[in-house]
């Protein structure tokens, strides 16, 4: 095929400028940044792997992000992507008015991020707040759920599970995939609904399940904008909402310790980079493609 | 047969209200006075006011018409760059065939899985060196450089499903590339458009962290970052007033999910894009 090399890099221009400035440059002086001091006032000063060492050794609120952080992935993905799998598979039965359906449980997805819902939650969990209300309904005196180091992190997951409308779609788009015959062949051999589940829904769905637990997975070590509003802006009570992205904002632009942002910043890197490598090495036990088969 | 399928209806039905509740909870209390919102579950206000609604918008030193002008040329603007600059990447990508072409196709897919934070602080530095901190600049211009590898991705999935003969039967009536993109794979790709311009609206309309960092001035607030200074002074029993602006803040998103709901969810189950 001919080759039209000035007219594409024409069109790749601004990508290649973008690529360049706000991408690979970053990249390179942020690994740099990690190494020293540096205020923005004055000049970076080299310190060598001093950020590194003092972040493992000495920093205890890093080791306390770090767990709070890997304890609401390790709740939050699983529950999340569990309840999208199920009611997935429950509007997938032919339901008449799916799309309103979908719609509705895929709203507090759309909503999730915004300012506003974390607002909303900070209410709900309120110790005068809704849940607390309902509670009492049932004779229950509710805990003051936000001021709270053992409840707090709790009122976080449940808002991720709320919001299970994204994975859901994709699953649901997954399931259309699944040829009909299989479960008709499969039921007149007399397999049960639960045998046809293990036997062709979730082997035929792996690769849809592989998809949404790297984007699951990456987005909650991600997760900033809530925790934010609901920790009133720095991880209280006692820190238990002190996510890592919490973490490296207060180090970064409260502190203004920009090297050591950075240094939090390519930890942050390498841990997904080592979650989405077990991901994918492991994918090939349990994630079989069709065109491999 | 027949009970079942209501059976089934009602189920879903409850599990609807469940999902809503809290979002309802929140409107009817945007018009409940601040003395009932928690001693009212009900979903009808038992007491009707409109008082929180004014209140609200001028409860600030600057009213909410100025956050919304601000959130608006945000919006607008960082539609308007990611939709051009990421077609231009796209139909590179998609259509045309030049040296690295797999090399550089490579990276910008990487560019899908990196956190943001790396890129974060020297991104910082370098919009405070060139003076567009409390700015909307470091907000608008990545816009315009194609930094959203997901429109790109996503374009790039539509434009090789159109048919390639468009493109040879014009190549040989001497059409440039430059006239096949604008006459023949722009006017195609409307709905491809239109779903990267809604999620492109939601991201930027929703974004917290940018103007965190980036705008100082109350003048320049958004409004995200106007309904967080309602959290901070929050003790003060702002309930109704912040509820209030909460809802007017969901409102443009909800109008768009209403109206473009096909696109939206059929976007999500395409590529992955996150709601």
């Amino acid at each position: 095929m001919k080759k039209e090399n000035f007219a594409a890099y024409i069109f790749l221009l601004p990508w290649l400028v973008g690529f360049f400035l706000l991408t690979i440059q970053p990249i390179v002086s942020s690994f740099y940044l990690s190494l020293t001091e540096y205020d923005t006032v004055s000049d970076p000063y080299f310190i060598g792997f001093e950020n590194y060492e003092y972040m493992f050794v000495d920093d205890y609120r890093f080791w306390e992000a770090l767990k709070v952080t890997f304890f609401f992935v390790a709740v939050g993905v699983p529950f999340k992507l569990g309840f999208a799998l199920a009611i997935a598979l429950w509007l997938n039965q032919g339901v008449q008015g799916l799309s309103l359906y979908r719609a509705v449980f895929y709203l507090p997805s759309l909503l999730g991020s915004s300012v506003a819902v974390g607002i909303l939650w900070r209410q709900v969990f309120h110790t005068d707040g809704l849940v607390n209300y309902l509670l009492a309904f049932l004779g229950i005196s509710g805990p003051s759920w936000l001021s709270d180091p053992d409840t707090s992190i709790y009122t976080v997951i449940l808002l991720t599970i709320w919001q299970f409308g994204s994975p859901m779609l994709i699953f649901l788009a997954g399931l259309r995939q699944i040829p009909h015959d299989l479960y008709e062949a499969s039921s007149i051999d007399g397999a049960s609904k639960f045998r046809q589940f293990w036997k062709i829904t979730l082997p035929l769905l792996a690769p849809v399940i592989f998809f949404n637990l790297v984007l699951q997975t990456i987005d909650a070590f991600k997760t900033f904008n809530n925790v934010f509003i609901i920790s009133g802006g720095n991880g209280s009570p006692v820190d238990s909402l002190l996510f890592y992205t919490l973490y490296l904002y207060q180090q970064g632009f409260e502190f203004f310790r920009m090297g050591y942002a950075s240094a939090l910043a390519w930890v942050l890197l390498i841990i997904i980079s080592i979650f989405t490598a077990i991901y994918f090495y492991t994918s090939k036990y349990w994630v079989y493609y069709e065109s491999e088969k | 047969m027949k009970q079942n399928r209501l059976l089934k209806h009602l189920y879903l039905a409850i599990a609807s209200l469940v999902m809503l509740y809290p979002l309802l909870w929140m409107l009817s209390s945007s018009f409940k006075p601040e003395s009932i919102i928690f001693n009212d579950l009900s979903l009808w206000p038992s007491q009707f006011t409109f008082e929180n609604y004014p209140n609200g918008w001028q409860a600030l030193r600057i009213d909410f018409s100025i956050f919304y002008k601000n959130s608006a040329i945000v919006a607008v603007f960082s539609v308007i760059g990611n939709l051009i600059s990421c077609a231009f990447t796209a139909y590179a990508f998609a259509r045309l065939e030049f040296n690295f072409k797999r090399f550089w196709f490579a990276l910008m897919m990487m560019t899908l899985m990196l956190p943001y934070h790396v890129v974060l602080i020297p991104q910082y530095i370098l919009f405070l060196k060139l003076g567009w901190v409390n700015t909307y600049y470091p907000l608008i211009v990545p816009k315009f450089l194609a930094q959203e590898a997901f429109f790109i991705f996503l374009m790039v999935q539509f434009f090789k499903q159109l048919p390639r003969e468009l493109d040879e039967s014009a190549m040989m009536d001497g059409c440039s590339v430059f006239r096949i993109f604008f006459k023949i794979i722009v006017p195609l790709s409307i709905p491809a458009f239109g779903t990267a311009a809604i999620f492109s609206f939601y991201w930027t309309w929703e974004d917290f962290f940018g103007p965190l960092i980036y705008l100082n001035d109350i003048e320049k607030y958004t409004v995200p970052l106007a309904l967080r200074a309602f959290v901070s002074a929050e003790d003060l029993s702002f309930y109704g007033e912040s509820f209030a602006m909460s809802i007017l803040s969901l409102i443009p998103v909800f109008i768009f999910f209403i109206i473009f709901q096909r696109f939206i969810i059929h976007g999500i189950a395409m590529s992955g894009i996150k709601g």
